[in-house]
């Protein structure tokens, strides 16, 4: 077998990779002794950052990419797949932690946008996960190459309801799609802005074309089957577990949430004696300019 | 079909596709479903993550179980690394020491440096399109394991009798050539206890 014959940076590998994530959950670690905590759980990977969401929220300012020293020195200490977040419409960050080796690279709104387009992302060989608020915005991101989605939700809140609302959205899009025929979908392409092919593909499959995860405001094991019930592929969980009272007890928590969202009783023995999760802010009283999900489009 | 985590819904549709309904797939994630199972997968994943599932559940310990008793056994990507006897520079999980080969994981790297190829296969008279996603390889075997390919001096798709692991995830290609041998060792195992 000769080298020359190997493909790289295919779509069918960069979807893949996000299939694999299937059933997990994925958490935000600023440094190797949360990534540790994080693998010992039981998490799929971790999301490497120099200050998660709620204090990204807290700090204001402009939030950027993290020092590779942080995002290097957590590669380093696990096995688990590595995330880290760019700017949107930052190709350059996007280039360099391409370059440091993570294994998909987040397109965020958590951190301060870049520009008003998104990266594009089918030029990259690792692939992306972007969030998305309806059904019009995952499919752009999807055309420009993302090979996984989040719902935006309200990141660094611990208030899942924006989270909820957004996967009801794209879930309920896709629903309403069914029967209609390929004029009507054209329509529906034309007012939602997007691929007209990529809608079709959603009628068909009644389902995003690439793995739809949550994330944005995830804070307790309760959440966590909340969005897996509501139809998610899994989790993310930003500040949720290193906000907590105990991260060791909520991490394990939220990853046993995810395999047994389905099973009340389970789910009792679960939610049982965490300590406090994160405090949290109600995202009924954040003002317009405090949302971070208004960022993209 | 082992359904803690990974790609669990592509290996069940593959599946149900080669049994072309002659048999059932149902997923496991709690004991006392793996001894009622003619054959077991074990799909591809995040292998740190199913093992703990495997580990905390009890699942792990009626597999291990299950394969001892000649229980045909399919493993993918993760589900190789789970299965074998040794994991080079893995302290954190024991593997259920099943197939008796020393695994490195992410051989070929990070996700940077997944690929597709067509692999030359012992037995097919034509290559098989392979998908490698942070796969691992396999670096040293017994001698009863059965190599079928490799890639440069590494292991790919190996057998010892009821166990066959792959490197790579014949779930995500339409090409069904490895699900048909694992169905054809399980009517074997089938045959076999009848007489």
């Amino acid at each position: 077998m000769q080298l020359e014959e190997l493909r790289f940076g295919t779509e069918l590998l960069k979807r893949g990779f996000a299939k694999m994530q299937k059933g997990g959950v994925i958490m935000d670690v600023t440094t190797s002794e949360q990534a540790v905590i994080a693998e010992e759980a039981g998490a799929v990977a971790v999301m490497a950052l120099q200050a998660v969401p709620a204090d990204i929220r807290k700090m204001g300012g402009v939030a950027r990419m993290a020092d590779p020293k942080i995002t290097m020195e957590i590669i380093d200490s696990v096995t688990i797949p590595i995330m880290a977040k760019v700017r949107i419409g930052h190709f350059a960050e996007a280039q360099i932690l391409e370059a440091i080796g993570v294994d998909m690279i987040d397109e965020s709104e958590v951190l301060t946008p870049a520009d008003e387009f998104h990266v594009e992302k089918a030029n990259f060989t690792v692939p992306f996960v972007c969030g998305a608020r309806n059904l019009g915005e995952a499919l752009r991101r999807i055309k420009e190459g993302a090979a996984m989605i989040r719902t935006k939700g309200e990141a660094g809140t611990g208030d899942v309801r924006e989270a909820v609302r957004h996967m009801r959205l794209i879930m309920g899009q896709i629903r309403s799609l069914k029967g209609m025929n390929d004029d009507e979908l054209m329509k529906v392409a034309r007012d939602i802005e997007a691929d007209y092919e990529l809608v079709i593909e959603c009628r068909d499959m009644q389902r995003l074309p690439v793995v739809n995860f949550a994330a944005g405001g995830i804070a307790t094991p309760a959440d966590a089957s909340l969005m897996m019930q509501m139809g998610a592929d899994g989790v993310f969980v930003g500040s949720g577990v290193f906000k907590s009272q105990n991260p060791e007890l909520m991490a394990l928590a939220i990853v046993e949430a995810v395999n047994n969202y389905d099973n009340p009783e389970k789910l009792v023995e679960i939610s049982t004696g965490l300590g406090d999760p994160m405090k949290g802010i109600d995202t009924g009283t954040l003002q317009e300019d405090e949302l971070l999900q208004t960022r993209g489009w | 079909m082992v359904a803690f985590q990974g790609d669990v819904s592509e290996h069940v549709d593959a599946m149900e596709r080669a049994l072309g309904g002659e048999g059932s797939v149902v997923e496991v994630r709690s004991r006392g479903i793996v001894p009622d199972c003619d054959g077991i997968v074990l799909p591809g994943g995040e292998s740190t993550t199913i093992s703990r599932h495997l580990a905390r559940t009890g699942v792990g310990d009626e597999v291990r179980a299950a394969a001892r008793s000649g229980v045909p056994l399919m493993a993918t990507c993760a589900g190789l690394i789970v299965i074998s006897k040794e994991i080079v520079e893995e302290t954190r999980f024991e593997p259920l020491g099943l197939l008796d080969v020393r695994v490195m994981r992410n051989a070929f790297g990070s996700q940077r440096e997944s690929f597709e190829t067509d692999l030359d296969v012992n037995g097919f008279d034509s290559p098989y399109r392979a998908v490698f996603i942070r796969a691992p390889a396999i670096v040293g075997w017994h001698d009863d394991v059965d190599i079928l390919a490799r890639i440069e001096d590494m292991a790919v798709v190996v057998r010892q009798e009821n166990l066959m692991g792959l490197a790579f995830h014949p779930e995500l290609t339409n090409d069904l050539r490895f699900h048909e041998i694992f169905l054809g060792m399980i009517k074997e195992v089938r045959i076999h206890v009848r007489h």
